[in-house]
């Protein structure tokens, strides 16, 4: 079986986000970048462990520059066999899964996991696109994932609860929590990957349909009103009178 | 030439998503100068699906096919694509729930359309430029996109717009897709539903716990509250970690994000992570012992106190206010 994961580089969730040249690009300077946590944490840590039980291949994807190669050796150290990296900037979530999904034609993988969004742009949108360009299908939100021979049981998140449901090879997965525990690379993983290939690709042809024009900031509130704890109700005369949310 | 609005109904009735999007839509067709229309794949009456009308919709195409009980993203983008080319859609609307966050990067991908997910408000036209605003970095800044492609999609998060009447009916028309039994690829086994409460993503208010309340025992007057206000209950990740609450009602980054119009926060101290996924919140009250919880930074209201003495008192000043109102 033949597992592909996407991995996308984001700032580090502590990240004070700020912006340059007149508001229309992320400000990159001294910011730590790491894998997109639910590419990590769910989407690659769950590929691994079904390689440990059934003997897959674990491939990670990224698209994007040369400074992309620390997350994606950290990939390699978390357990993944080799790497392709899509040497292009990622500026818009189809221009990205159309890279994903143009190599992944060429190699007919089993499976293909993402995470549920990125921590950047929150759109959860390359693996949906990715399941629509090769047309198979799509689970998204899953929170668990056990496969028997080339059917998978799936159980996602719906509106409400969660839905249990089957799948045969080849599809689809955008990973949320649930799907398995973050695992830390240990040395071994560490060593290993310096020997492991990445695969340098130039871009495919393709689209992009978007684009950011600028980022604004949400306003600074001035602070809470304090209310006595001793006094509740006026608490409730706020949010009906001033907030009128009650 | 029209705007298509992709509505869900629950049990055969519409929430008030279904009818944000219909105002959104609306509002996008007036903007455009264009008919908007709306396509629902649920089982939902006449009567229903006449209601959307009261929301701008001027058409609404309606699918009766069991097959389609079951949800694929595959599938039902296919039946999207279908409708919006027998009535050529320019712009695709849908709401940004679990369903639409399958959906609609198929969509995009199938139609080859630019997909602009989680807006929060209406689209700006700028000349030739076609602008939509969303929250980007987990709500810690806003991006205003630009839309490039002749098709738009956009999915619209939840309680950003207020659904608006307006004089109008629509008129109801039976789509009839074609799908092969090969289209459907997903088998449902089981559909677990959470008994008894109001989906998180849809509530308007949400009172939510974390490890300041001490055990799952104490829950009882978060569900109070919450059975006062008509709201859903939600909790901070350490508590759904111990399993003092179970991880469908985790909301924060790993969680769910919400956006309802009143999040009230008790014993929770507002780690960035918490916050990112609840500070898109119209309203927040936040209720702690420490008056050093960094969740007072981005509170509109504040309760320094022991939630086992506030919360009894906060509860019973609602209900006399739910009483009298």
């Amino acid at each position: 079986m033949k597992i592909l994961v996407c991995i996308s580089k984001t700032p580090d969730t502590t990240t004070k986000i700020t912006f340059t040249d007149n508001n229309t690009k992320f400000n990159s300077d001294k910011v730590q970048f790491i894998i997109n946590p639910y590419d990590e944490w769910y989407a690659l840590v769950r590929a691994i462990e079904i390689k440990e039980q059934s003997g897959a291949t674990v491939t990670v994807i990224n698209v994007g520059g040369a400074d992309c190669d620390a997350i994606i050796r950290k990939a390699l150290a978390i357990g993944g066999d080799d790497a392709v990296r899509v040497d292009v900037e990622p500026e818009d979530a189809f221009f990205v899964a159309d890279q994903i999904a143009q190599y992944a034609k060429t190699e007919n993988y089993d499976i293909i996991l993402s995470g549920k969004e990125t921590l950047d742009y929150n759109g959860s949108q390359v693996g949906g696109m990715v399941a629509g360009l090769l047309d198979v299908p799509f689970i998204s939100m899953a929170s668990k994932l056990d496969m028997a021979g080339n059917v998978a049981t799936v159980e996602r998140d719906i509106s409400g609860g969660k839905e249990i449901i089957n799948v045969q090879t080849p599809f689809v997965i955008s990973a949320a929590k649930g799907m398995a525990e973050a695992r830390i690379p240990n040395m071994r993983g560490i060593m290993a990957a310096r020997t492991k290939p990445i695969k340098v690709l130039e871009p495919f042809a393709s689209e992009k349909f978007t684009s950011v024009k600028h980022y604004d900031m949400p306003k600074e509130k001035a602070g809470p009103k304090m209310i006595s704890a001793d006094h509740p109700e006026e608490l409730v005369a706020l949010l009906h009178n001033e907030a009128k949310v009650i | 030439m029209s705007v298509l609005v992709f509505v869900e109904a629950s049990e055969g009735k519409f929430k008030k998503p279904a009818y944000e999007a219909a105002t959104y839509g609306a509002k996008v067709s007036a903007m455009l100068g264009v008919e908007a229309h709306a396509l629902c794949i649920d089982e939902a009456d006449e009567a229903e699906l006449k209601t959307l009308g009261d929301y701008g919709i001027k058409k609404v195409w309606f699918v009766k096919d069991a097959r389609l009980k079951n949800f694929d993203p595959l599938v039902f983008a296919k039946v999207i694509t279908q409708a919006e080319a027998q009535i050529n859609a320019d712009v695709l609307v849908l709401i940004q729930n679990y369903n639409g966050k399958a959906i609609a990067p198929v969509l995009s991908a199938k139609l080859r359309a630019g997909l602009v997910s989680g807006a929060i408000d209406l689209p700006l036209k700028d000349g030739n430029s076609f602008l939509v605003r969303k929250n980007v970095f987990s709500g810690k800044a806003f991006a205003t996109y630009e839309m490039h492609s002749a098709q738009k999609i956009i999915s619209l998060i939840a309680n950003s717009v207020a659904p608006e009447k307006t004089e109008n009916s629509a008129v109801l028309t039976e789509f009839k897709p074609e799908l092969m039994d090969a289209d459907f690829k997903i088998t449902v086994k089981e559909v677990v539903k959470a008994s008894g409460t109001i989906s998180l993503s849809d509530a308007e208010i949400v009172v939510s716990g974390g490890r300041g309340l001490k055990g799952p025992e104490h829950w009882g007057m978060v569900e109070e509250m919450a059975g006062i206000l008509g709201a859903a209950t939600a909790c901070s990740r350490p508590v759904a970690d111990i399993h003092w609450r179970p991880h469908t009602e985790h909301v924060g980054q790993t969680g769910i994000a919400i956006r309802p119009n009143l999040y009230i926060a008790i014993g929770i101290s507002g780690a960035i992570q918490h916050l990112a996924g609840v500070n898109g919140s119209k309203v927040m009250v936040v209720i702690n012992k420490d008056p050093e919880a960094p969740f007072f930074k981005a509170a509109d209201y504040g309760i320094i106190g022991d939630a086992f003495e506030v919360v009894p008192k906060l509860n019973e000043a609602l209900r006399k206010f739910k009483a009298g109102n």
